[in-house]
């Protein structure tokens, strides 16, 4: 889906901010995947006509990067980290527990992450780039049922915070 | 300078910390950062020569860099060519040195010390645009920075002729999007410029030929967090701090198996047993265990073992390097007790290497994958006695000679980052792997007539 109308001036903005426009391709990335849930083609082409690259340079650096979905995603996307701290405090644990129970949820992706720069409350994960620390497998299945309830709101799928306010 | 190895019961030096620790409530507010004396080293700094700041200030502290290579601040401003224009300031925000979650607490807690190191770093270099370059994953790091800019700016600290002085200067947070190769200062302009966050060769250094081919200075969240300070307190009375070129303070994020894991604000030169053992710090073992073994400087540096020699080694950059080869890169310390398997760590550290590598140098794209594969068949039950020699000799073709600070046939330190596990594991737990592989060889029935237990250690 192209951006909205709203989007498209929070778009226009961020292009606007570096002296060389090519430098917007990951906020804009992360503005399209938060509008659309994943990044789709039509957003990469939409990249491209704006900042004047080809959609293949702008495929060439969304790919390098693992934030970056270019495939359907839940809704709620969890990263666990299984790092060397998560690695001994349970986060395999933890990761194997979650996916198991939402293997065929389509509203959650489950995903092994490297460190999250939660090492001091590991195991860690996120949730739409939220940190949730702490955790056994127990309290990471109740935090996520919480965002499924709607009684914790969840980010946009990109962390929902893709550049704006910096005009 | 003052040294206080071997104190007992050492406590933290909180500067850089202290806001947020006293008032966690609004560290990060405009409101919290002014009534705590936040803003007033850069208004001081205005009034002084830019070219003093540099010279006299930040390089008499001994500021080094807190994101991993230690370089001296003062000497990289020093490094811009004289009146080359425009020329930016980009900050390191992209933490993701494993067990390294320091940046992370600087950006949530107090971005607006974060801003005025930038202000001042700009006013002392000539640069009218900065770029802080955050982790894509710091949502809330990032929704805090943009919140302080735009208040920075409304109370007048940032934009055109800053208080009266003729200095302008705006930044702009830029989001990465998950490359932990972005955080090497070459690949993070890469990735800044709208490219693949690939290392570059130098020369060009960034500081000649950096962001748009503009004179860049690249520093760390740490390290700019850290200005504000000196100027407060003067340079040579920081340099005061710390122990020999290892001045001042800086956090040490400990984790793992210690009761009392967290981040650390000490005063250089207290020792790896007092950031673990003592009870305002580490708060010691868990379960009143021992140290097997303990990764200082971050997934990058080669290990320590729970020895007395070890533990017993001040936290001085120069010290542990000279010594015994290791580093204090980004202050990331972990702990693993005796429950811990060590090739168990080498392998999931080895995993993170080949899936970070950037695929630029084929030493690192190659040797990366293969050191994951082989310790991955070690930790998990199917490693070969020969297997560490193995990777010894892949390690060889990354970084010739296997020594410290490394050699490299690679563009940047990622791929000799990925041998420091495998060297660790061949100088301290040599007689562990072999035996653990030992035990696999007959358990498996290896029966290639020209392997298996018959050729120990060979190679």
């Amino acid at each position: 889906m192209a951006f909205t109308p709203e989007n498209l001036l929070l778009a226009n903005e961020i292009v606007a901010r570096y002296p060389k426009t090519k430098s917007a391709i990951l906020p804009l990335a992360h503005l399209a995947q938060d509008q659309d849930g994943y990044l789709t083609q039509d957003a990469m082409r939409e990249i491209a006509g704006m900042i004047g690259v080809t959609p293949a340079e702008v495929l060439g650096t969304c790919s390098f990067y693992t934030m970056f979905k270019r495939d359907e995603v839940g809704r709620l996307v969890v990263s666990v980290c299984t790092n060397v701290t998560c690695l001994v405090m349970g986060g395999p644990e933890v990761l194997e527990h979650l996916e198991q129970r939402y293997a065929s949820d389509k509203e959650v992706t489950i995903e092994e992450v490297e460190c999250l720069a939660a090492c001091g409350n590991a195991p860690a994960m996120q949730v739409n780039y939220e940190f949730h620390e702490s955790l056994t497998p127990g309290s990471a299945t109740e935090i996520i049922e919480a965002y499924k309830a709607g009684e914790l709101t969840a980010r946009g799928v990109s962390g929902g915070v893709a550049g704006g306010g910096q005009g | 300078m003052t040294s206080v190895i071997g104190a007992p019961n050492a406590k933290e030096t909180r500067i850089i910390t202290k806001r947020l620790r006293d008032r966690p409530e609004d560290s990060w507010t405009l409101d919290g950062f002014t009534q705590s004396g936040g803003y007033e080293a850069f208004r001081a700094a205005l009034k002084l020569d830019p070219e003093a700041i540099g010279a006299e200030q930040v390089a008499a502290a001994g500021l080094r860099g807190r994101g991993g290579a230690g370089f001296p601040t003062g000497t990289k401003w020093s490094f811009l060519p004289k009146d080359s224009y425009p020329r930016y300031l980009v900050v390191n925000g992209d933490e993701g040195e494993p067990s390294t979650f320091k940046d992370r607490m600087l950006i949530e807690n107090d971005p607006h010390q974060l801003i005025e190191g930038i202000a001042i770093a700009s006013y002392a270099i000539g640069c009218n645009l900065a770029f802080i370059y955050v982790r894509g994953e710091f949502a809330l790091g990032f929704e805090r920075l943009v919140e302080a800019r735009r208040d920075a700016i409304a109370a007048g600290f940032l934009g055109t002729n800053i208080l009266g002085s003729g200095f302008d200067l705006d930044i702009v947070i830029h989001r990465a999007a998950g490359a932990y190769i972005c955080g090497e200062e070459t690949a993070l302009l890469s990735s800044l410029e709208g490219d693949r966050g690939m290392p570059r060769i130098r020369p060009p250094f960034p500081a000649v030929a950096g962001l748009y081919a503009k004179p860049t200075i690249v520093n760390n969240v740490e390290t700019l967090s850290t200005v504000p300070h000196i100027m407060r307190m003067g340079g040579s009375e920081y340099a005061k701090l710390g122990v020999n070129k290892s001045t001042g303070t800086r956090i040490f994020s400990l984790s793992g198996h210690v009761n009392r894991p967290g981040n650390y604000e000490v005063e250089l030169g207290v020792t790896f047993r007092d950031l673990i053992e003592s009870p305002e710090l580490g708060g010691g073992v868990r379960n009143g265990g021992k140290v097997k073994f303990f990764i200082p400087g971050g997934a990058s540096s080669q290990w320590l073992t729970g020895s007395d020699e070890h533990l017993d080694a001040p936290l001085d950059m120069d010290y542990v390097q000279q010594t015994f080869g290791v580093m204090l890169g980004s202050g990331a310390v972990m702990v693993y007790d005796e429950t811990t398997n060590p090739a168990l760590v080498a392998w999931r550290l080895a995993k993170f290497f080949a899936h970070e590598s950037c695929g630029k140098c084929t030493p690192c794209r190659e040797g990366t994958g293969w050191i994951e594969k082989v310790l991955y068949r070690i930790s998990h039950g199917y490693g070969r006695p020969q297997d560490l020699d193995l990777l010894l000799d892949v390690g060889d073709n990354i970084s010739p000679g296997l020594n410290a600070p490394f050699s490299q046939t690679t563009i940047c330190p990622l791929g000799p980052s990925a041998v420091s596990p495998v060297v660790s594991l061949h100088k301290f737990f040599r007689e562990e792997v072999i035996a653990m592989c030992q035990n696999n060889a007959s358990a498996l029935h290896v029966t290639a007539s020209d392997s298996g237990t018959s050729d120990l250690g060979a190679g």
